[in-house]
């Protein structure tokens, strides 16, 4: 795995060095991904997408006959390291756009670097401060925490839930998921009972869960990336916690199913369609999109698909898309992503606008559940639940 | 002795000037970028260098004393004191002229304390938090000290990590450019590059005149006879712990400053600044560059930054740097530069039972 | 608080504890023999859960588990024979910075061979969501089975020290490597054996607590630093303190919660640890004069 991505940067690199015989000069596009390091499991599949991305579109001739050049540089989520990176991209390769980080602190750090060097940057990160408020050269492209959120407070109003206890892990993604969760819990009537952080490298949560249990909380809500939330729905079944378990979108990765076994039947989180694909409604306008991304990147790969790769994948295509329209002018790109509408993507139809540069609304996330060990469209209505 | 110093530092002055022109004459002036980072951690591993090499005291925490330096100016900077404007406290600062008023991205307003006084209370703290830390931490020898200086790294880790005042594991962003004189101020702006390339080597120089003269001084003798035998130079009625103490305070500060200043320079700090794998990296430099080598820890400190900044080590970033700690400890526990070739290799590095370094 | 609740935080405080211990175990065997502190011990638990994953998916659990064992335990041969053998008397400081170097080069191998994902061995009875409840207090079989796994550990390296003759030499060595050589013992061997030993306990101790905990790529640090931490509260070098010093460290910081934030746990336990450092750094159970004589 590891080779055949150094085949590829190698392959790249010959190319870039062929470049100017071959005429025109290529389209180049930075990227600035966690793949290494703490936030390896965003980085891994979005430096992976990219690369497949690029290798189709160069084989099939490029965009509008020109070429891809793909630099992607691993920042191991360092922030220093993005905007030493940002600053290389943008000064010295003069890259036309750039895809990352994956990670909220770091693409908040580039965010002005961006700015000044009037490039446009498609995040990957999740976190609602990135679009809000507006950046003139900043997109991104995963749905945000807020509807993820909303969604959950929604489904718990249907099952009849309002005392609820709220674990978060230290990590960007918990951080910003915690702080939706307690700013839009007081207009869904939800109260929250406990609120803790743990630590992203905890290894047992039971005394936490223990927590949560003596205060008769009538649902958990766990917000992480973690291993640590396959750990926290075992530890809570263990000592006999039976209220519904809520997820975040972190969770749509089969691995954490299979890690916490029995214990992740019936957790409910929302996620984008990616993980449903292939049980979607033939009438789903992102059916196509989602499995030909979804059996592409695991034929190429030998790994299941994440929503996680498929941000990278919707940046790419809105990028590719804008220059499709627009030529490679970098305003008019930008004017025409500002513009771009109905564009079907993995994460949901993104509709962009001069206030709006996530382009995705609450319809993009659906409520998912765990299915013998598979994840599956939460049935409607939930049943509710008695504890 | 002297006139050999003066002449490595106007060497030093000369390679510094030489490079920028250089990369003026080359059209590679983006080398400024990484070169002007690279030389914030260099003052980090000078100081650490000093510490290690030359009062023989590991740190495994130096991580920590730069993030308290960089989060201590990013926080007072960024924090928005216009809500409280019109507290007594805030007034006064005002009239002091301590505070300044900043345009952010979007064109808002943020009234927030000045950069010369965020700098002053980061220096403060850090000494104050040395000199508690250091204190009760450099009467340990060995693994304990080891694990006390991993431990405190640790706590100011968790700490920046878990305190939601400090951004969590977002850090903190939008921090101001910080205004040395007017028209110079320590920000990535691209009119200011070539200035804070000046700033951060001028910092430097300084850095390394002051250490060269430490170490070279009475202080730098009795500091060699504390890391050649520590019970002989009591004996001799020399104040180790005291010496140990403020060889710690000085380092510390060091890192802090190379905190302060690269934080403003990037607009931001994260937690990885205060990780303990960055301590590591600290410590894997001074080995590098020779333990009590002042230059090769310089040297090597510029260097190895400067390819790790630039991304030369891709995904084996973190290997790299631990394939150069084993390496260079199996091989030559001196470093890659010796102090000196010819007398006290042994010395340099171990605690006298060092002999015959290999079977 | 009531009664259950209180035997619930007790019970994920033994849990948490023994897992500490485990851990600590095996810092204290090498440090025993060699006077060094392994800061890849970590890394062995973390390898010897990563390789029993692997094998499980082609051979029976006790198989696999047993297979990683000695994986392992070569690895640690081999590592010790590498970079540590044919260094003579090196300083504390030297080994300090070597083993962290094993440590990262080890956790970045780990990384391009298995990747950053999660992994975990099935239960070893029951699943998952099983539990055996007392009343209100429920306890997952997999904890008994690290509890008692860690106890036989203890109960047979208490054994192996006292009556048999590799033990007894290791033991020598630890009291007086010169007087040992002196002797007739192979040190060398000793300090091999002493790798091997704690390598061989670190993997069986990832393979115990995987279902409960996970193993990833960078897992071992944690548990090194919580192991470290627990090592030093008992005292270095002594094993049945630091089952005792884990205890309680399990137990307080699962009681920590009940008071307080989460986010700040592990800051109280280093604090905890740098108190003890600074008040009595023969830890708990140590015996100041005894460590006065320790090299370090």
């Amino acid at each position: 795995m590891k080779v055949a991505k150094w085949a590829v940067l190698f392959l790249a690199m010959t190319l870039m060095a062929v470049s100017p015989v071959l005429a025109k000069e290529a389209i180049k596009i930075g990227a600035i991904l966690a793949v290494t390091g703490p936030a390896a499991f965003l980085g891994a599949p979005e430096a992976k997408t990219l690369e497949m991305l690029v290798a189709e579109i160069n084989k099939k001739g490029g965009i509008k006959g020109d070429k891809i050049e793909l630099i992607i540089k691993d920042s191991g989520a360092s922030p220093e390291k993005a905007i030493s990176f940002a600053k290389q991209l943008i000064e010295e390769d003069k890259v036309f756009a750039i895809i990352g980080p994956s990670t909220s602190g770091e693409t908040m750090k580039i965010k002005s670097t961006a700015e000044e060097g009037k490039t446009i940057l498609l995040s990957c990160a999740a976190a609602e401060v990135i679009v809000n408020p507006v950046a003139k050269y900043v997109f991104k492209t995963p749905q945000k925490d807020s509807y993820a959120v909303i969604k959950i407070f929604e489904e718990m109003k249907k099952m009849g839930i309002s005392k609820i206890g709220v674990l978060s892990s230290n990590t960007g993604f918990g951080k910003a998921g915690k702080e939706q969760i307690e700013k839009l819990a007081p207009e869904h009537g939800i109260t929250i009972l406990v609120n803790e952080v743990y630590d992203k490298a905890a290894s047992d949560l039971t005394a936490e869960v223990t927590k949560l249990k003596a205060a008769n909380v009538e649902a958990l809500l766990n917000w992480s990336i973690e291993p640590a939330q396959s750990i926290v729905i075992k530890n809570a079944r263990q000592i006999g916690l039976t209220v519904p378990i809520f997820q975040s979108h972190g969770f749509g990765n089969i691995e954490y199913v299979k890690a916490a076994g029995a214990a992740a039947e019936g957790v409910i989180f929302p996620a984008g369609r990616l993980l449903v694909a292939d049980t979607l409604p033939k009438s789903n306008p992102q059916k196509a999109v989602l499995i030909k991304y979804k059996k592409d990147y695991e034929t190429k790969y030998k790994e299941d698909a994440s929503t996680f790769g498929g941000h990278a994948y919707d940046a790419f295509m809105i990028l590719a898309k804008a220059i499709e329209t627009a030529g490679t002018d970098r305003e008019k790109v930008r004017d025409a992503i500002e513009n771009l509408k109905g564009f079907i993507g993995t994460g949901g139809v993104f509709n962009f606008s001069a206030q709006d540069h996530n382009g995705l609304d609450i319809n993009s996330f659906e409520m998912l559940t765990v299915k013998n060990g598979k994840f599956a469209l939460l049935p409607e209505p939930a049943t509710p639940k008695k504890k | 002795m002297t006139r050999n110093r003066h002449l490595q530092v106007f060497l030093l002055i000369a390679v510094i000037i030489a490079t920028q022109l250089a990369t003026m004459l080359t059209d590679t002036q983006h080398y400024l970028t990484q070169l002007t980072m690279s030389g914030y951690y260099a003052l980090v591993i000078i100081g650490l260098c000093l510490l290690i090499g030359y009062a023989g005291q590991i740190s495994l925490g130096h991580a920590g004393f730069f993030a308290i330096g960089g989060y201590t100016s990013a926080f007072l900077t960024t924090y928005d004191l216009s809500p409280v404007r019109d507290k007594a406290f805030i007034v006064l600062l005002s009239r002091m002229g301590l505070l300044v008023s900043t345009e952010d991205l979007y064109g808002g307003q943020v009234l927030h304390l000045h950069p010369w006084a965020a700098f002053l209370i980061a220096i403060i703290c850090t000494i104050i938090i040395a000199y508690a830390v250091g204190g009760p931490v450099l009467k340990l020898k060995g693994h304990y000290l080891a694990m006390a200086t991993l431990g405190f790294g640790t706590i100011v880790y968790k700490v920046v990590l878990g305190t939601e005042g400090l951004g969590a594991a977002d850090g903190i962003s939008d921090v101001p450019g910080f205004t040395l004189l007017p028209g110079s101020e320590v920000s990535g702006k691209l009119s200011q590059r070539i200035t804070n390339y000046y700033i951060a080597w001028g910092l430097v120089i300084f850095g390394m005149v002051l250490l060269l003269n430490l170490v070279h001084s009475r202080v730098g003798r009795a500091l060699r006879s504390i890391h050649g035998a520590e019970d002989a130079a009591n004996a001799m009625g020399i104040n180790t712990g005291r010496y140990k103490l403020n060889m710690f305070v000085i380092s510390a500060v060091f890192a802090a400053i190379g905190g302060v200043f690269l934080t403003h320079y990037n607009g931001g700090i994260g937690p990885s600044e205060a990780s303990i794998m960055k301590s590591v990296r600290y410590v894997a430099i001074v080995a590098v560059g020779g333990m009590a080598n002042l230059w090769g820890a310089l040297v090597m400190g510029s260097v190895l930054n400067f390819l790790s900044l630039r991304g030369y080590f891709g995904s084996y970033d973190d290997a790299v740097f631990g394939v150069i700690l084993i390496i260079i400890m199996l091989f030559t526990p001196e470093g890659l530069l010796r102090r000196d070739l010819f007398s006290d290799i042994r010395e340099v590095f171990g605690t006298g039972k060092d002999r015959g370094e290999r079977a | 608080m009531n009664i259950e609740l209180f035997l619930q935080y007790l019970v994920a405080g033994v849990t948490y504890g023994t897992i500490y211990a485990i851990v600590a175990i095996g810092f204290n065997i090498i440090y025993n023999t060699t006077g060094i502190i392994n800061f890849a011990q970590g890394e062995f638990v973390m390898l010897g859960g990563m390789t029993a994953v692997t094998l499980h998916a082609f051979l029976p659990l006790p198989a696999a588990i047993l297979s990683a064992v000695i994986i392992t335990m070569i690895v640690g041969a081999m590592i010790e024979i590498t970079f540590i053998r044919w260094l003579a008397s090196p300083s504390v400081l030297r080994m300090i910075i070597i083993t962290i170097g094993i440590s990262i080069l080890l956790r970045e191998i780990a990384l391009h061979v298995w990747g950053a994902g999660v992994k975990a061995l099935p239960y070893f009875t029951g699943t998952a969501v099983s539990s055996i409840s007392i009343g209100d207090v429920h306890i997952s079989p997999q904890v008994l089975w690290v509890v008692g796994v860690s106890s036989v550990m203890v109960i047979c390296l208490n054994l192996f020290f006292s009556y048999t003759q590799p033990g007894r030499k290791m033991r020598a060595c630890s009291t007086n490597r010169t007087a040992a050589r002196l002797c007739g013992i192979n040190t060398k061997n000793m300090v091999t054996l002493s790798f091997v030993l704690s390598a061989g306990i670190g993997a069986l101790a990832g393979c115990v607590v995987s279902p409960i905990t996970y193993i990833q790529y960078d897992g071992g640090t944690a548990l090194a630093i919580k192991g470290f931490t627990v090592a030093i509260l008992g005292g270095l070098g002594n094993s049945m303190a630091a089952v005792a010093a884990g205890l309680i460290l399990g137990i307080l910081e699962s009681f920590s919660i009940w008071v307080m934030p989460t986010a700040f746990k592990d800051v109280i336990s280093i604090s905890i640890l740098l108190l003890i450092l600074f008040v009595r750094p023969s830890g708990l159970f140590g015996s100041k004069e005894a460590a006065q004589l320790k090299e370090f």
